[in-house]
């Protein structure tokens, strides 16, 4: 390590002069050590990050050490938080979830100073509205997400329809032919529909994309009105729960996404609901339903209900605890720019945080589906972070168990949104 | 006689068919890990257990074998300099975390259980309360401590932390044995006129192997199986212990959940602990025996 | 008599020199996080100091014991207490008696019992629940080709708190049973040879021999075990947070702890619920000790 550091040092000016002269518009203090807390190695995001970082590193003549995030979600924050607490400078840039903004403003940098109006302007300004807290910049989105419903066309085509459904009801009739016909011809683990239904953040954009669906609101307005206790909300989750053992797997209540993924990618089920990494993965050569899927808005609850994605996502930001905070900030600027997120979607199909790009001929080349997405993410249906802040863990949980609790047969979908509009007033009392 | 000899074959029957059922019991995870270790990925997500024996309508091992199992995984995590890495940063830190903790613990055990000593309540209650707390409660405050003492992120580090979770149980089951054997052994070495030094390195120390050597294997394989600290206090890549590792797995492949790999990785990790307990259990029963036959 | 006197100032003088580093250790890797613990306790607090922490008294505490999911994380900590430590107490001491008879393939028996100790918890939560995945779970594949389910409604075994946690104390007690039967079999194998003997010419029976000389002299053995095993049990962790996650109805007391401190961030609510934690587990302590008579001294 040391000796790396001693290379980085020596080396550092001559690859500092030819950076200065072509890209960088800010001076850099030469060979510093970054430390950037970036995507987890499950899945395809944490290899390519750490392979861009390092180009990076190569290019500024800094050294970089990248910091595998855990898999899961809160386990990231834990670790997340753990540092903030403690003021430590062992971590300079952190990859955070679209919903901790509220948690994480007390200890970024205000990344506003190392971008103008108009470059900002170029990310979805939803995004940029977000990460931006009391009027300090968090974070510049990285990639974006949101829910999708996967489906498989030659299996549509089998049974005999040609659109992917429009509503629940629809998904349901279809999951439930194709299911029972796919049994008979000897295939016993066929599933009809697959989703995320575990005790997790992983249920709660599910829960908040059912309800949306059905008109039943966003659980909490963003004037702070919990507004999840009403008749549609309720019927959303009783929908739901009607799933369960009928066209999803009864154990689907302890999928996470990569669990749901797995029997999506074995070829056994006829529908998905999950975030768009799954579809490069799915359509890699050597995957059994290559070529034999697309994907579409989830459907409406109900013929007068809306198409819901849930909005998720990933942003960087830079710490204020950072002894180097301009390099670090120069790092989120190159992971960012429109060349390496077009990289991004290209390579492993993230949605880009750049509309431009949803146009570019080479990225929507490689992920048809990307042409649909300006419009999905637009509609996109918020979690409600902005307004719950840093106690966002706590409206989330009641969601997540709640839900998965009516899943499971636990609690009646009425006791359910009245149990999570408790909380939620709690929180905002 | 002869009803006596069948009743006896009867029991040694049933007491064979006892220790198949605890063989089983014990080893078939293991061996289904082991197994899985060695599919191929597309037929570990299939719910067919066995390999495709038959071929072309015929029973065929041959076919079976070549074609059900394969040393892709393990091959694709000895190529990884990531794990490589995890396993000697394992043995280092639990092999430093045994001495300390047996070095530290048992001394302290002998004044315990053998010295005249006022506060051995007070002392043994602290070590108690020790392992009483929640893990995860006294996570933030060890976070501090390290970052003050400027040993985060270090094998020292996480040494240190390691200590709250052996050091009590070593010092409680250590002061047990000290207390059992019996007194007359070090009277007679006081007569000769030792010091209560020498009594305890030449005399008892000896006599309580088995007992440091079975304490000093438990605190081995609960440092090597530590998931939270090390997930906690060991941040960068070239720090980080193997349960780490295994469960940020990412695998040759990210189309599949790398199952195979975990479960190659798992058996890497646990054939040295299955390597040692072999070694050392020879040296558990012939110390006891030695030791509790002539004293 | 100068002499013992002599002896006795030099043990004296010696067991200070020897005490010292330990409890030196102790005090710094666990004074600190206890006293930050019980301090914060009292306060309304963030774990990331993003609020001023504000001084409560007790509120938190009656907070917690107002919580009816506080209630429910007690009774699934209690229930998977007694039940894995009284299963692994039982078949412990089963293991260690075979383990300690001769027979022919006993050091097979030994290694194979400290097996599933030696896997990582992290790992070995995970085989469960692949052995235990309703679809492709070597389980339910098992008992669907021996007819005990059918094969459309295989079960979901983890889905559920009324089948999850009896899987789970399974576990548990497949993992940490070796640990009792590893301590108990040293216990047995310090028993002298001779009480045996003894026995044997008084006319006892194997089972006489059990009760009148076997188990009286492993008991305090088996103490030791149960008090560090239930330590454990009532702060179980890992295998919960692994195996079903969040799940409502299946939280023990740590998990809850864990949600609140580091998931909600709430430092002075969750270092309350550590401190209850640890006066539960001070009560078990106390009345392992007065039942078992065992004296400090």
């Amino acid at each position: 390590m040391n000796a790396s550091h001693l290379i980085g040092r020596c080396f550092a000016p001559k690859f500092l002069l030819a950076a200065l002269a072509v890209v960088l518009p800010v001076t850099l203090q030469a060979g510093v050590t970054i430390r950037i807390l970036g995507d987890s190695d499950v899945g395809a995001g944490g290899k390519w990050m750490r392979a861009v970082c390092q180009e990076w590193a190569k290019k500024t003549g800094n050294t970089l050490e990248y910091v595998n995030r855990p898999k899961d979600a809160s386990d990231t924050l834990r670790q997340c938080q753990q540092n903030w607490a403690a003021h430590s400078p062992d971590v300079d840039v952190y990859m955070i979830d679209v919903i901790w903004p509220g948690i994480a403003a007390p200890h970024a940098v205000d990344l506003k100073k190392y971008y103008t109006d108009a470059d900002l302007k170029q990310f979805f300004p939803r995004i940029v509205e977000n990460n931006t807290v009391k009027g300090k910049l968090v974070s510049i989105p990285y990639f974006t997400d949101a829910g999708l419903l996967y489906y498989r066309t030659d299996l549509l085509k089998k049974y005999g329809y040609s659109d992917p459904p429009k509503t629940w009801e629809e998904l349901a009739e279809m999951a439930k032919k194709i299911q029972d016909g796919e049994r008979k011809d000897g295939k016993n683990d066929f599933q009809g529909f697959v989703f995320e239904g575990t005790a997790s953040e992983s249920i709660t954009c599910n829960a908040v994309e059912w309800i949306y669906s059905f008109n039943g609101g966003s659980v909490i307005d963003p004037d702070g009105k919990v507004t999840i206790n009403n008749p549609n909300a309720v019927k959303a989750l009783d929908n739901a729960k009607s799933w369960i053992g009928t066209i999803s797997p009864k154990d689907v209540t302890t999928y996470g996404e990569d669990d749901a993924r797995n029997v999506w990618q074995q070829g056994n089920a006829a529908f998905m609901r999950n975030w768009p990494y799954a579809y490069s993965l799915g359509q890699a050569s050597d995957s059994p339903i290559a070529n034999k899927f697309d994907v579409s808005v989830l459907p409406k609850g109900g013929d007068s209900g809306k198409n819901a994605a849930a909005l998720g996502g990933w942003n960087l930001m830079v710490a204020s605890y950072s002894k180097n905070p301009d390099v670090a900030a120069d790092l989120v600027k190159f992971l960012a720019s429109p060349e390496i997120q077009k990289r991004h979607a290209v390579d492993i199909s993230l949605l880009p945080t750049r509309p431009e790009l949803y146009k570019d001929s080479e990225v929507i080349g490689k992920n048809p589906f990307f042409a649909k997405m300006l419009d999905v993410l637009n509609n996109a249906v918020s979690r409600p972070s902005t307004v719950t802040g840093s106690d966002y863990g706590q409206i989330s949980a009641a969601i997540y168990q709640n839900a998965n609790k009516v899943l499971n047969g636990g609690e009646s979908g009425q006791d359910a949104v009245v149990n999570i509009e408790r909380v939620g007033k709690q929180i905002l009392q | 006689m002869k009803k006596q000899s069948t009743k006896s074959i009867a029991l040694r029957g049933l007491f064979y068919l006892l220790v198949v059922f605890l063989l089983v019991f014990n080893l078939f995870p293991f061996l289904w890990s082991l197994y899985s270790s060695f599919r191929p990925s597309n037929q570990l997500f299939s719910s067919d257990i066995l390999p495709p024996f038959s071929h072309d309508g015929q029973f065929d091992l041959g076919y079976g074998i070549a074609n059900g199992l394969t040393l892709d995984h393990f091959r694709s995590i000895f190529a990884d300099p990531r794990f490589v890495a995890a396993l000697i940063n394992s043995i280092i830190v639990s092999g430093a975390t045994v001495l300390v903790a047996l070095g530290l613990g048992s001394i302290c055990a002998y004044a315990l259980g053998r010295l005249p000593f006022r506060f051995k309540g007070p002392v043994l209650y602290l070590v108690l309360t020790m392992t009483m707390f929640p893990q995860i409660a006294v996570l933030s405050g060890l976070f501090m401590m390290l970052q003050t003492l400027g040993l985060f992120n270090t094998q020292p580090g996480l040494i240190l932390t390691y200590l709250i979770f052996t050091m009590p149980f070593t010092i409680w089951v250590m002061t047990q044995y000290f207390r059992s054997l019996p007194k007359e052994l070090e009277e007679a070495a006081y007569v000769d006129g030792a010091s209560p030094l020498k009594v305890f390195w030449e005399i008892l120390l000896p006599l309580t192997m088995p007992g440091l050597v079975s304490t000093g294997l438990l605190a081995f394989i609960a440092a090597w199986n530590e998931f939270l600290f090390a997930l906690t206090f060991m941040i960068t890549e070239p720090m980080k212990t193997v349960p780490v590792v295994i469960s940020q797995f990412s695998g040759v492949d990210p189309r599949q959940f790398p199952w195979g790999e975990i479960m190659a990785a798992s058996m890497v990790v646990t054939v040295p602990l299955v390597i040692l307990v072999l070694i050392f259990q020879y040296r558990i029963v012939e110390g006891l025996t030695a030791g509790a036959v002539k004293g | 008599m100068a002499k013992e006197i002599d002896l006795y100032a030099r043990q004296k003088r010696l067991a200070w020199f020897l005490v010292t580093p330990a409890v030196f250790i102790v005090l710094l890797i666990v004074a600190y996080p206890l006293i930050q613990v019980v301090y914060t306790s009292f306060f309304r607090a963030k774990l990331d100091g993003s609020v001023e922490p504000k001084f409560v008294g007790l509120d938190n505490y009656a907070n917690i014991l107002a919580d009816p999911d506080w209630w429910s994380a007690v009774r699934v900590t209690l229930l998977f207490t007694v039940f894995s430590v009284g299963i692994e107490a039982a078949l412990g001491l089963g293991v260690a008696l075979v383990a300690n008879s001769k027979f022919k393939g006993r050091t097979l028996l030994r290694v194979a019992v400290l097996v599933p100790w030696a896997i990582p918890t992290v790992v070995s939560s995970q085989i469960w629940r692949w052995m235990f995945n309703q679809i492709y779970g070597v389980v339910n594949v098992i008992m669907v080709s021996l007819h005990i389910v059918p094969e459309t409604d295989k079960i979901a075994w983890l889905a559920a708190p009324a089948t999850a946690l009896p899987v789970i104390i399974a576990v548990d007690v497949w993992k940490t049973t070796p640990f009792m039967s590893l301590l108990l079999l040293a216990g047995l194998q310090l028993i002298p040879k001779d009480l045996y003997e003894a026995a044997s010419i008084d006319g006892a029976g194997p089972l006489k021999k059990f009760f009148s000389v076997t188990f009286p002299l492993v008991l305090p053995t088996l103490l030791v075990a149960l008090i560090f095993r239930t330590l454990d049990a009532l702060r179980v962790f890992d295998i919960f947070y692994v195996m079903v996650q969040g799940q409502a109805g299946l939280q023990t007391m740590a998990v809850y702890n864990q949600i609140q401190l580091i998931l909600f961030g709430k430092s002075g609510y969750g270092s309350a619920v550590s401190v209850i934690i640890l006066l539960i587990i001070m009560t078990f302590v106390v009345l392992y000790t007065r039942l078992s008579k065992t004296s400090f001294e």
